[in-house]
């Protein structure tokens, strides 16, 4: 009654990369805790040593880990049945990660449509709005908080714009080379899922010149500027990590399509990391209306 | 461990993978079994270890007045105890359990993610030490409380903050890349003919609960992380002078955090359901409703969060929505009690070591229920709010909801686990001397908080002082009480009578349809399962 074939379900033997990894996150927690307390007493320790360490670590594990991995799979390991455990693995974990952002949103929205308000009196906060900060308007953009920092909105026209046009569109690439390795066409696989590497380099440049911009004297738009430059750093600066993150996967991609990995049938690693991009891609979708344009 | 061992070692002397022997075994293993074993005896250390906690805050509000610890270092050890047990003790033995069972329930030869799912594990070792070594640096361990609302995290922390929020995130990697494995594996690794409503409830459980984990242990990555930055960075989330708000800080939290109390309570179910019937000798009563009613519960759990808040002067719509959406919770969860009780009406009920504890599950885990459906009521959880019912009302769905549940599994599964019977007479006494010293341990500080004795305070009026004497002394006994559990599974691991391969004749399900104990490998070609009858 079922076609899966249970039989060849591979399970590895054992594996050192796993307490690497684990070896490695621990660095990273105790690497960034030094390091920001380091940095809140302006003390100089060696916080950012283990830190850097931890990171190397990861890369090294990530390395070795998926070496072990794309071996297996070269060597036909791998069953239909193995593919999907992959397959829903990726797709849960990006479903954690829409729960990530979720949780920025959410304190982006509470801002937006009740904290603020409620700050400058609305509902039945008439007296808090009275009491603590008087002189104090609710708008949004807060371009001037509670306690009188004043900065700068973001517009959505220009660079922000561009930024949305590139990503869009790098989906779109992503898409493409999809296609064009489903249907075994080398060359143009190579041209789409290069484009798609170059769009996504080219955004995180703008998003750079954007972040410089911010920080300018005429815009004076900083981390601390209030929950207005608060969500928009936390949201925007999580989501270029995560564009940078799957930058790096595309080109790993494009590296191993040049190497002549993948067939048109079995390509779990390049459908995961197109997954990823189409995700950043739908993210900054979301951004680029609740941040910027509302 | 070690005679565990050597059992498997000449049973499959023809399998192509050897394990590995000593250390390299357990921190290189990929074996569902091997990773179960080492969640559940991380989760026992850690018991332990958050228990005496929990006995050192006994120990000064034994009497009134300040005697043995300052005040401060008293909010670390209620911070501590409380991360421990929740993150450190309950959800690993779950996941321990998860590991051990699922693949051999549902006829598959090990987890679908195997390496993943050591690194699952061993990640939580190490940011449990994090957030342990705290206590040895020079600003001390956390001490704003488990819930670290803001702005005692923030504004007026310590300076471990950022330890902890460290440990939380890596804890966090551990919980999501855990539960990715469960629904992974359920969802694909079923044997032929094991249809979703085929699954022992107890799969279904840890289904729904995996879904829980990865919807909410991200939000909690978020609310620390903003946590760190309102700390460390200057940001203002939580901070109504730069337009954030602190009550923004406990939503997020609560968004997480109540999911995460049914993270702790949905695996207890679904362990209880597979104990009463075993011992009661009759198919689960309604089964297709159980399955029904878990969903519902996780599904209300998302929109409820905010009754943790009622006084923080939410809007009065608020109140309502989440005080009504609360107490639907209870509709559900009805559903399970009634179940369980007519699985066990006109049974023929025996009264082992798992079904004791599975019994006072089922009216300590009510009366735990009850008290929870007095706090969702707005107008009185005024009175209630932050107060020793509080804290009764938890542990009581926490210890003899989650904690009995996670004994009684341990003792259902054990012959499964070591090949050897319990120890009668030892298991009985841990049985007994844990149910009464519980009971006196946590019945009065229902009392004590309805005549207002406030939560994590080291100090008390005079007029608590006898009922406090009460709930430390039952504190103690019931803390010396599991040393006994460490005494049976160590006797069990070693020796004991030899346990059959189904050593409950009521039980049912495909684990018990391979030897005991278990094989390293189990189902590397799956069991016919079309024969299983749905419940």
């Amino acid at each position: 009654m079922t076609t899966k074939k249970y039989e060849t379900y591979y399970v590895p033997a054992q594996s050192h990369w796993p307490i690497v990894g684990a070896v490695a996150l621990f660095l990273i927690a105790v690497g960034a805790a030094n390091y920001v307390t380091d940095i809140k007493n302006s003390t100089s320790g060696f916080g950012g040593y283990v830190l850097i360490a931890g990171i190397a670590m990861v890369i090294y594990m990530m390395f070795g880990w998926f070496n072990n991995v794309i071996n297996e799979s070269m060597a036909g390991k791998y069953s239909h049945q193995m593919d999907n455990s992959f397959k829903q693995g990726m797709s849960w974990f990006i479903f954690s990660e829409v729960m990530f952002f979720a949780a920025f949103f959410g304190a982006l929205l509470y801002a937006r449509t009740l904290s603020v308000p409620w700050l400058g009196g609305a509902d039945n906060n008439a007296m808090t709005g009275a009491v603590l900060w008087p002189e104090f308007t609710a708008q949004w953009p807060l371009i001037k908080t509670p306690d009188g920092t004043e900065t700068t909105g973001m517009g959505w026209y220009g660079l922000p714009l561009i930024n949305t046009i590139l990503l869009l569109t790098s989906s779109v690439t992503a898409h493409l080379a999809h296609v064009a390795l489903e249907q075994d066409k080398r060359p143009q696989l190579k041209f789409w899922l290069g484009l798609t590497c170059v769009l996504g380099l080219v955004f995180l440049y703008c998003q750079g010149l954007e972040y410089a911009h911010g920080y300018a004297d005429e815009m004076k738009l900083y981390l601390t500027s209030g929950i207005y430059g608060n969500t928009f750093y936390m949201l925007t600066g999580f989501h270029g990590m995560h564009v940078t993150l799957g930058t790096i996967m595309l080109i790993v991609m494009l590296i191993r399509v040049f190497k002549g990995h993948f067939t048109p049938k079995n390509h779990f690693a390049f459908q995961a990391a197109s997954w990823y991009w189409h995700f950043v891609d739908v993210v900054w979708v979301f951004l680029f209306v609740f941040v910027y344009i509302i | 461990m070690t005679t565990e061992a050597i059992h498997d070692s000449h049973e499959h002397d023809d399998h192509h993978d050897h394990k590995m022997t000593g250390i390299k075994r357990w921190l290189y293993t990929t074996n569902h079994k091997d990773i179960g074993t080492l969640y559940l005896w991380f989760a026992f250390i850690m018991l332990l270890f958050g228990g005496a906690l929990a006995m050192m805050i006994r120990v000064e509000l034994f009497q009134p007045g300040l005697q043995f610890v300052e005040p401060d270092f008293f909010n670390q050890l209620t911070t501590v105890h409380g991360l421990i047990m929740v993150f450190g003790a309950i959800m690993p033995a779950f996941t321990g359990f998860a590991n051990w069972m699922i693949p051999m329930m549902i006829g598959a030869p090990d987890m679908a993610l195997p390496r993943m799912n050591n690194w699952s594990f061993w990640i939580l070792p190490f940011a449990f030490s994090i957030l342990i070594a705290s206590f040895f640096m020079e600003s001390g361990a956390p001490n704003f409380g488990w819930t670290f609302y803001a702005p005692l995290s923030t504004t007026y922390s310590n300076g471990s903050t950022a330890f902890f929020v460290f440990a939380v995130h890596i804890m966090g990697v551990s919980s999501i890349m855990g539960a990715i494995n469960v629904i992974v594996t359920i969802m694909n690794m079923r044997a032929p003919g094991m249809t979703y409503m085929k699954m022992p409830l107890f799969v279904w459980t840890f289904f729904i609960t995996a879904y829980l984990l990865i919807a909410v242990m991200p939000v909690l990555a978020g609310v620390v992380t903003m946590l760190l930055t309102d700390t460390y960075f200057g940001t203002s989330f939580f901070d109504a002078a730069g337009g954030g708000d602190p009550v923004m800080f406990q939503h997020i939290f609560w968004f997480f955090g109540h999911p995460e109390v049914y993270i702790m309570i949905l695996p207890a179910f679904g362990i209880v359901s597979t104990i009463i019937p075993a011992f009661a000798r009759k198919r689960l009563f309604g089964y297709s409703s159980m399955v029904y009613a878990t969903a519902s519960i996780a599904f209300l759990s998302f929109i409820v969060w905010a009754h943790h808040m009622f006084t923080t002067g939410m809007p009065l719509f608020g109140e309502l929505f989440f005080m009504y959406c609360t107490m639907l919770i209870a509709v559900p969860t009805g559903v399970k009690v009634f179940n369980w009780v007519a699985t066990m009406w006109r049974g023929s009920m025996t009264f082992e070591i798992p079904m004791l504890f599975s019994i006072a599950f089922v009216i300590l885990f009510t009366i735990g229920g009850f008290s929870g459906l007095m706090l969702a009521l707005t107008p009185v959880d005024f009175q209630y709010h932050d107060t020793y019912f509080v804290v009764a009302h938890f542990h009581y769905v926490l210890v003899t909801g989650s904690l009995f549940s996670i004994y009684a599994g341990a003792y259902y599964w054990l012959p499964k686990w070591t090949g050897h019977m319990y120890h009668d007479g030892l298991s009985k006494a841990h049985f007994w001397c844990s149910l009464i010293s519980v009971n006196i341990l946590f019945f009065p500080m229902h009392f004590l908080g309805l005549a207002g004795m406030p939560r994590r305070i080291p100090d008390y009026a005079l007029q608590f002082a006898d009922f406090n004497k009460w709930v430390s002394i039952g504190g103690f006994a019931f803390g010396l009480s599991q040393l006994i559990f460490l005494v049976v599974v160590i006797k069990c691991i070693k020796g004991g009578k030899k346990a059959e391969a189904k050593p409950w004749d009521g039980a049912e399900g495909l684990e018990w349809t391979v030897a005991s104990p278990a094989p390293y490998h189990t189902f590397e070609t799956p069991p016919n399962a079309e024969d299983i009858k749905g419940q």
